[in-house]
């Protein structure tokens, strides 16, 4: 059986607004989705996709992932139902936090109105896993299902874990990605409170003025498929999951390790994973949060892992810039905007970027977008994500 | 104080909190069965939340389940409340 991962469709809900490619399209212009500090999904409206019922029934961090799935099933060609057989297709929806926005709600219900006034569906409404339930049942998927969680990472250890899986033949297909919606006033006052996010309200990564990143919710599915799984039904790949590497810092429950030894380790570990080398890289789409210490670490990671030299010749960007912190959502969004890159054949810039830091030396792609250019067939990049607890994971994507 | 309880006050409380949940107002009739309707076990709780605050009246989980259709849950909570 061949080891490869093939993706056969995207969808994105961001606040750059609803739709994948309208993300690349918008974030390649330079445009920005944060307003107000926030980065929200104002363009999305639940009630075109989902009835009142489903509504009710889902914490916004669900409703965002099903926009998100709508998207890339139609795409991938599965709207009518999988082509494959659904005891063969797994799902894993990432989140950081799950149904916060509902877990708070309901507090406030316990008390002010008492134990009695709970809601019943309070238990699903804020259940970590209630994306992947939220998506299995919906579309019918019956093969494995579970979600990560791994803070930041959560997304892209998601899409790193349902490849892995395809490739042991646990599943055809899987049903991947990851959702965030914690514009929540307890995680908006906690994420303040440890001096995480910006107090300008700026993300602006990789540049002397970044003082922290900006919140910011959305979904991102995928749809990634065994070589043969596609090839029988005549699927056209948008492109490939070539590898995943994971790892921890074992160092501090936040910070990342300084010197980003951990994060280096992640990325050394996918590309032997993808069996690409450094000079294979095209394009890195950075972690990149706007924090002091993450684009400091993550900076010395790729000198580390890509080595000197090609560290200061390949683009570096961060999708953050455009759209915020999605938190466990993040990395299955930029994946997506990743790929859709390497297809388009662009860089898309890091918004805002102006003033060099000291020691942060890479090409972090100022200005604007400009062509992605490839020295073979195939373009090829990796995806960072890296999570508060110290959980790494990072993506090798090809198109 | 709860409210008076009349079959009509009843029909009117559980066929909104009902309406609330999904169903469209006019597939709610005293003959829909729950199930037509696409209530569960979950809603239903729901649905008793609202009816113990209007009348006082508590519906206990084994009394839930044996509901099969509105008709039913409102002659349960006029029973109760009398």
């Amino acid at each position: 059986m061949s080891r490869r991962v093939l993706i056969t469709g995207v969808g994105a809900v961001t606040p750059l607004g609803v739709g994948a490619a309208r993300l690349l399209e918008r974030w390649a212009a330079g445009e920005c989705g944060i307003e107000e500090g926030v980065g929200r999904c104002d363009e999305y409206r639940p009630e075109e996709v989902l009835d009142k019922k489903e509504i009710r029934r889902m914490d916004r961090f669900v409703q965002l992932a099903i926009g998100a799935c709508e998207e890339a099933l139609e795409q991938a060609g599965w709207k009518d139902g999988a082509p494959v057989e659904p005891e063969r297709v797994g799902c894993i929806v990432g989140t950081g936090i799950g149904g916060l926005g509902s877990l708070e709600h309901e507090h406030v219900t316990l008390l002010e109105n008492g134990a009695k006034k709970v809601s019943a569906l309070a238990v699903p409404l804020m259940m970590a896993n209630a994306g992947t339930a939220g998506l299995a049942m919906r579309y019918g998927l019956r093969g494995p299902a579970f979600s990560t969680v791994s803070a930041c990472a959560a997304g892209a250890d998601a899409l790193g874990t349902a490849a892995r899986m395809i490739r042991a033949g646990d599943a055809d297909a899987m049903v991947a990605g990851g959702a965030e919606a914690t514009l929540t006033p307890l995680a908006t006052a906690a994420f303040r409170r440890m001096g995480a996010t910006s107090e300008s309200g700026i993300s602006r990564p990789f540049d002397r003025r970044r003082d922290g990143f900006v919140m910011g919710e959305g979904a991102a599915l995928l749809v990634l498929e065994s070589e043969e799984s596609a090839q029988a039904r005549g699927a056209e790949p948008l492109g490939e999951l070539l590898g995943y590497g994971a790892s921890s810092d074992a160092y501090h429950l936040t910070a990342p390790e300084p010197t980003g030894s951990g994060a280096a380790r992640a990325i050394e570990r996918a590309l032997e994973d993808a069996g690409v080398r450094p000079t294979d890289i095209d394009y890195v789409n950075a972690h990149g949060t706007s924090t002091p210490l993450n684009d400091r670490s993550e900076t010395d990671a790729l000198k580390a892992a890509l080595g000197d030299d090609r560290a200061h010749e390949v683009p570096v960007s961060s999708t953050k810039s455009a759209i915020g912190h999605l938190l466990g959502a993040a990395g299955a969004v930029e994946a997506v905007a990743t790929l859709l890159a390497l297809r388009e054949r662009v860089v898309p810039p890091t918004v805002g970027w102006e003033e060099r830091d000291e020691g942060l030396d890479l090409d972090y792609v100022p200005g604007g977008s400009r062509p992605l250019e490839t020295g073979n067939g195939r373009a090829v990049a990796i995806s960072d994500s890296f999570g508060f607890g110290g959980h790494n994971a990072v993506l090798v994507l090809a198109a | 104080m709860p409210a008076t309880v009349t079959t009509d006050k009843v029909e009117q409380t559980i066929v909104s909190a009902l309406a609330e949940l999904g169903p469209e107002r006019d597939e709610i009739t005293r003959d829909a069965t729950f199930e037509q309707l696409d209530i569960d076990s979950l809603d239903l709780v729901e649905v008793a939340q609202v009816i113990e605050e209007e009348f006082g009246v508590e519906i206990k989980g084994e009394e839930a389940e044996k509901l099969n259709t509105v008709g039913d849950a409102i002659d349960l909570v006029v029973a109760k409340a009398s």
